[in-house]
Order: C-alpha cells, then structure tokens, then sequence
C-alpha cells in the first residue's frame, strides 16, 4: 500500500468544526454518490470518527486504507471498491 | 455603470438576500447604480417546516404559502422562469423563456429536493412529508392507520436533520392522544451507530426512546424497498418488515447545478468562510445548494445571507469582502406535541440539549407563524 502521505483523494470532505451531520455520514453520503474506484479522505477533528469509520467499513465490505493523526485532527482515506 | 446582482433561488436563502440587500443599498438601487434580479421556478414561497405539522392536521396548507412577489421588495425584480443554465465564464445566466441577465454577482440559492428514485423501491414503498403532495399521501395514510410497524429510514444527504427525530416524537404523541399507541411498534433508523449526527442529541434521543417505547436500528442505510412484500434492506444487510415506511429521502440539488458543470448532485463546492464558489470572486452560494459538511436547514440559510449580503454591499462599495460565516445553525427540536428544545453551534462550539420545555415548544409554534418575517429581511 502506497504510504498515507502519497496519497492523492479523488474527493475531500473536511468536516473539522462542522457537527452535524458528522464525519461518518459524510463518508457515507460520499461512498454513495462516488463512482467505484474513487479514494475519499475526510478529515475529522472527533478522535471517535478514526473508530468508527473503519467499523462501518467493515461492515459494508468497503476498503480503509488508514488514518493519519495530525494535531489535533485526523485524516482518514477510505476507497470505494463496490457499488452499494 | 450599474451593478447587477442575480440571484437563482427563491427560497428562504434567494429571498432574504434580494430583500436585505435592497435594503441595504436603497439609495443605489432608487439611483439605478445596483440592479437586483431573482430568478425562481415557482410564484410560491412555501415554509417547508410546516409540512411536519400539516401531517398530522396542525396546520394547513394555505398557512404555508405566501406569493412570492409580495414577499419581494418592491426594488427587486422577480423573473418567474427556471434557470436553465450558469455560465460562469461569461457571467450569464439562461432562463428557460431564452432571456438571458448578464450579472456582476451572483448568488445561488437553487436548494435541494428529495430523491427518491435513488433508492430502488423507496417512491413506491415509501411515504416522505418533505414534499406537500407527498405529505398530504402520507396524513392520509396515517389518518387510516389502526396500528402495525411504522419504519422510519433515512437517507443521506438530507435537510431538517432533526426532523427524523421530531417526526418520531410527534408521532408518539400523535398516537397517545388518539390512544392506539400500544397497536403501533414504531422503528427509527438511522446511518450511523448512535441515533443523532449530534453527540448530544443523540444521547438525548438514546434516553428518551426507552422511555416512550420507541426502537431503534442503527447504522442502517437504505439499499432497496420491496413495496409487495412491504420490506426494507440496509447496505448493512438487515431487514425490516414494516406496514408503513417512512422515510426521509436522500437528496439532490437542483439539475441546473450540474447541467451547468458546477457541483455533483447539484451541490456546489463552497468556501466555509466566505461561501464565495471555490475557484470563484463573484459567485456565492447560500444554504442546500453548498457542498458543505455542515446541516442542510433555514437557519444556515438565513445566516449564510447575512454575511453574503455584507460582503455584497461591501464589494461594491469598498472592493472589500471581509465578513465570514461562523458556521452558525440554529434548530428547533419538537420533542412531542408539547415541549420542545433546541440547539445552536458553530465552527468552533458544539451544541448542547437543554432541557425540553413548553415555552420553547410555544416559541416555536410562534416562530411558525411570523416566519414570513425571515424571509422578508425583518427577523
């Protein structure tokens, strides 16, 4: 796997300081509305949306290909690899 | 030279904005220095909040809707034909009768819609009130309802993100009062593992429900409706039987948007300080129609515009565009038929839930009726 830093999203969703609706729903709204094959970052300033995000991945048999702490943020790169 | 400023969208957003600015800049606008033009698809100006009380005969329709032009500013001039297409290259904008405004500034405030049809079997298995023909479909299905599994689903995106809840608790009240809510099991979903985007609502919302005997289906998000078999599944993989669906429909922007190649699914990309359009000087985007992570609601709308409006003025006075949005939201939650509460946030501080009461409910039903005052530029 290319390192985290390398790589390039084909969408960004920076949801620092935006409390509704969330982080995760919108990866969700994203994973849903991306073309298959798109990588999403969403940048999160809730230490809980690094937990929950691979979770709901999992889930939904969706790819996480991880996060990145930075200060007092996080980065998380996830790929759609099927529709859904 | 004048100045015109075009404004797509009459809604809350497009018509506080035309309305303030007129008011702002009246003495340029008497002199004819600024022109100000909305461009709306429909003579109607319709409260949308509304359509969650009309459901269950709290209100009616002639209650919601005011004309348009009268809600305008006399200065402002309404143009009653779709916009058909944005050029932002040459500063145009095509409506659908083939007249074309060439603007200055433009604001976008084309707002979002349910849809539906993106979800296989949501238009006929589903009952949405987002909608005033699919409200009335659904209060008619409620008015006969004897009991049986309510399903509530939603999708993503969606405006009001609250209203799942005060849908859910208004309902349950609902039901009380006409004394049949032991025949009604009533399941709220919802996309992510807790039941509110919120934290605090959704801890709010987690004590409450057992309280009032309301289930709960979490990180569920639709996949398909069965209508025959009266079934829906999640991309989760559980189903669930219901006898009536409701369901708050994913969204979309307006198809000039993307027909226009400025935003997928009709959401434009958005700076969240200076809701200019990325890549843009004279384009602003208000409300539904930014591609912001932020809630899709009046409130956001209404704030919004006060800043655009600043800054339009500003621009053309002094060149400048100094104010920036704060994030601000403001919501009302029905928690019942009764009490309310609410919540407010920006960027920087997280919402909290104070504790429901009936002088909130009562302001809220009060806001209700003087919210014409909003979109006139009073309130």
């Amino acid at each position: 796997m290319a390192d985290l830093k390398d790589i390039k999203a084909d969408v960004v969703v920076d949801a620092r300081g935006t409390y509704c609706p969330g982080p995760l729903m919108e990866l969700i709204k994203e994973m849903r509305q991306q073309p298959v094959g798109a990588v999403i970052e969403v940048i999160s300033g809730d230490a809980g949306s690094a937990k929950d995000v691979p979770e709901w991945l999992k889930k939904v048999n969706q790819e996480f290909l991880g996060v990145l702490e930075e200060n007092n943020y996080w980065r998380i790169f996830t790929k759609k690899t099927k529709e859904m | 030279m004048s100045k015109r400023v075009v404004i797509v969208g009459g809604g809350v957003g497009g018509t506080i904005i035309a309305n303030l600015l007129a008011k702002k800049m009246r003495q340029e606008v008497k002199k004819g220095d600024v022109i100000i033009d909305v461009v709306s698809d429909n003579p109607i100006h319709f409260y949308q909040p509304g359509l969650l009380y009309m459901l269950i005969g709290l209100k009616n329709q002639e209650e919601l809707t005011r004309d348009e032009r009268k809600l305008l500013d006399p200065m402002v001039e309404l143009h009653l034909h779709p916009a058909v297409k944005i050029d932002k290259d040459k500063n145009e904008v095509h409506l659908k009768n083939g007249v074309i405004l060439n603007y200055d500034i433009l604001v976008i405030a084309t707002g979002s819609k349910p849809a539906p049809e993106v979800i296989p079997g949501l238009r006929e298995g589903g009952n949405w009130f987002y909608e005033l023909d699919a409200c009335l479909k659904l209060r008619h299905e409620l008015m006969n309802f004897k009991g049986g599994k309510i399903v509530l689903a939603i999708g993503l995106p969606h405006k009001c993100p609250v209203a799942p809840l005060e849908v859910t608790f208004m309902l349950d009240d609902w039901f009380r009062q006409k004394g049949v809510r032991d025949k009604v099991e009533y399941t709220y979903t919802y996309p992510i593992g807790r039941l509110h985007g919120l934290e605090s609502v959704a801890n709010f919302a987690a004590k409450t429900f057992p309280e009032r005997n309301i289930k709960s289906e979490t990180l569920f998000n639709m996949k398909e409706v069965d209508a025959n078999k009266k079934t829906i599944t999640s991309i989760e993989g559980v189903t669930l039987k219901y006898d009536l669906l409701i369901t708050i429909p994913p969204h979309k922007g307006a198809q000039v948007i993307e027909d226009s190649g400025l935003g997928q699914n009709g959401f434009i990309p958005t700076d969240r300080y200076t809701l200019k359009m990325e890549g843009s000087n004279n384009v602003y985007v208000v409300g539904d129609t930014t591609n912001l992570p932020i809630s899709k609601a009046g409130s956001t709308a209404h704030f919004e515009s006060d800043i655009i409006v600043e800054n339009i003025a500003s621009e053309i006075r002094d060149g400048l565009t100094p104010f920036r949005y704060d994030g601000k939201v403001f919501c009302f939650i029905e928690t019942g038929l009764t009490k309310g509460t609410y919540i407010m946030f920006d960027y920087n501080n997280p919402p909290n839930v104070v504790p429901p009461s009936s002088l909130i409910h009562w302001f809220k039903l009060t806001y209700n009726k003087v919210y014409w005052l909003t979109p006139m530029g009073i309130l």
